[in-house]
């Protein structure tokens, strides 16, 4: 899977910079893309931190989202809404997992929000855009 | 000890006020060894301390009782063990409250039921202070003595240890108060196999086997995102039931001809749930690494579950305490089209305005529209301009209960003295509620597991 997407990734950074050199109609661009179309997720908390268990919906664009929803990105997803991010990698599921430190508003029972446990702050996640090569947004949308 | 024999854990409940129809099903539409049920969640623990102060018979799942009169004479004739959190802060009235039901219904087999006890620390928290154990919340750093007069409850986390030797001594059915979740899934397989308790790797398998069950039919198509639309059945959804074989791999199952899917993504949404660093799921048994799992499907509704590896136990308990914050309440209005999102907002400015103009003093006013921004804030972007209604919905909180309870009084007369097309009050006044908070803390565990006790009743 690793290997593939070795492969990919210049190949489609080579298509891009064909696209910008000659401007022809038949380099595809990446697009941008939500993440719902590549991945499932479930989220959960612990005191005043909500995580996010973000699942490739297909085992080889786990890499594209290991790739493209890095930490700095996740932050300025939810900013305003948390105060800050660990993401940790689990290859063997295919899944990223992301704290958002200060997003339930206190936690718990404390916590005034619907969402006092976190348990959508998943779908919230999923609204995130990422950029991705075309085949592979229209293989994910169909 | 065969490799190939395997054991049946069943899950039953995954919180306290979960299906009721689960246990019974588990026991009746096939074959299980164990049925494992988890009651406690984070906060339960002080609830039932109060019920226990002001009835020293009460402080347990009350739930728990008439189902094992339900379920009892499938039980002795299965010969299924039950091993249960159900006993709260009182778990041997839940066991006489079992004993009583057992007799009710004439129970023709003996029945012997095992206690477990010595997670309360209630009674020790000011000799633990004394002593220099500070129970710093794990969060915040700050001292139990802070808040010393407003705690409520306090209970370790015990492990699987208790219910080994109850297991052991041939209990029938095992009543703890505080024991984590996993330990209720550890237990039983480390009794059936013989385990070594410093076996880490097997305790990393069995306590991701106890994860992946212990929130009930979350792993077995409940709350699956993927292809939700797919997942049928789940008028009688299956709860997931671990088999486990002595090299510690496992499949998680259902029975056949239940709802609901037992799949590889219905397995990692259930693993990701409430999961910190990965490399580290603490319990008081050992660790274990979640990196290392590996899922196969091995079959219609069967994953098998393999690889795990752990490492050894910390010096110190997880105790759960339970304490006094302060009072909160939340009150709802409904305004429909045309401008619903308009009317609401309006609204929320009068109601703040009277709130100040009183005087009243809050820790936090939070306001959230329903249908617009209340799970997903400003990413849901704004609303569309023909929004069919929206819910009005206002939270406050504060250390005293006179400007919580005003606020209560503050939510009707919007009706009359507000923006129009508003509904949605039949209800009536909103409730004023006690703020029951939670101070994760570390113990020694020297100064916890000498005390943990094990009483066997026979019926």
């Amino acid at each position: 899977m690793t290997m593939a997407t070795r492969r990919k990734a210049p190949k489609a950074k080579a298509a891009r910079s064909r696209a910008k050199a000659t401007a022809r109609p038949s380099a595809r661009p990446p697009v941008r893309l939500q993440l719902r179309w590549l991945a499932h997720a479930r989220s959960g908390d612990k005191g005043d931190t909500a995580n996010v268990g973000l699942i490739a919906l297909k085992p080889e664009w786990y890499p594209i989202l290991v790739k493209e929803v890095t930490r700095a990105r996740v932050s300025r997803h939810f900013k305003g809404m948390v105060t800050g991010v660990d993401r940790f990698e689990l290859p063997n599921l295919n899944a990223l997992n992301f704290l958002l430190h200060g997003a339930l508003d206190g936690g718990g029972t404390i916590s005034l929000k619907t969402d006092a446990q976190g348990k959508v702050y998943s779908t919230a996640l999923l609204r995130m855009e990422i950029s991705v090569p075309g085949a592979i947004a229209r293989e994910a949308m169909r | 000890m065969k490799n190939g024999r395997v054991v049946r854990v069943a899950s039953g409940q995954g919180f306290w006020g979960d299906w009721l129809e689960a246990p019974v099903r588990q026991v009746r539409d096939g074959h299980v060894d164990y049925l494992m049920m988890d009651y406690l969640a984070e906060v339960t623990m002080s609830i039932m301390q109060k019920q226990k102060s002001r009835n020293p018979e009460a402080g347990y799942a009350r739930d728990f009782v008439p189902l094992m009169e339900r379920i009892l004479p499938d039980i002795a004739d299965k010969g299924v063990r039950v091993v249960t959190n159900a006993g709260g802060v009182n778990p041997r009235g839940c066991a006489e409250a079992v004993v009583e039901a057992a007799r009710r219904i004439k129970l023709s087999r003996k029945l012997r039921i095992a206690v477990v006890s010595g997670d309360d620390m209630m009674g020790r928290l000011d000799d633990l202070i004394a002593r220099g154990h500070p129970l710093k919340d794990m969060e915040t750093g700050r001292p139990l003595a802070s808040i010393r007069d407003k705690v409520l409850s306090a209970n370790a986390y015990l492990g699987m240890r208790p219910i080994v030797e109850a297991l052991r001594r041939g209990a029938d059915i095992v009543i703890t108060g505080r024991v984590t979740d996993t330990g209720l899934t550890l237990g039983p397989l480390f009794h059936e196999f013989g385990w070594d308790f410093e076996d880490w790797d097997k305790v990393a398998a069995g306590t991701v086997a106890g994860h992946i069950i212990e929130c009930g039919a979350q792993s077995s198509g409940g709350n699956l995102l993927k292809d939700w639309r797919k997942v049928r059945g789940l008028e009688n959804p299956g709860f997931p039931i671990v088999e486990a074989t002595a090299d510690g791999n496992f499949v998680i199952t259902k029975h056949p001809k239940t709802g609901g899917v037992v799949n590889v993504a219905s397995v990692t949404e259930q693993l990701v749930y409430e999961m910190g660093d990965p490399h580290t799921y603490i319990t008081p048994d050992g660790t274990a690494d979640f990196t290392s799992i590996q899922l196969q499907q091995a079959g219609k509704d069967k994953v098998k579950v393999s690889g795990i590896t752990g490492g050894p136990k910390t010096p110190f308990l997880k105790v759960s305490i339970a304490w006094f914050y302060g009072y909160k309440a939340v009150g709802t209005l409904v305004y429909s089209w045309p401008e619903a999102y308009e009317k609401a907002r309006a609204a929320d400015k009068i109601l703040r305005g009277r709130l100040k103009a009183l005087g009243l003093e809050f820790e936090q006013i939070l306001t959230e529209y329903v249908g617009v921004d209340a799970t997903h804030g400003t990413l849901a972007g704004a609303p569309p301009a023909d929004l069919a209604e929206v819910q009005l919905r206002v939270g406050v909180r504060a250390r005293e209960k006179a400007p919580v309870e005003r606020f209560t009084r503050e939510i009707a007369p919007l009706v009359l003295t507000g923006p129009p097309s508003v509904t949605g009050f039949a209800g009536g006044r909103p409730q004023v509620e006690e703020i029951v908070a939670y101070w994760p803390a570390l113990v020694d565990r020297n100064e916890i597991e000498p005390q943990v006790r094990v009483d066997l009743l026979e019926v």
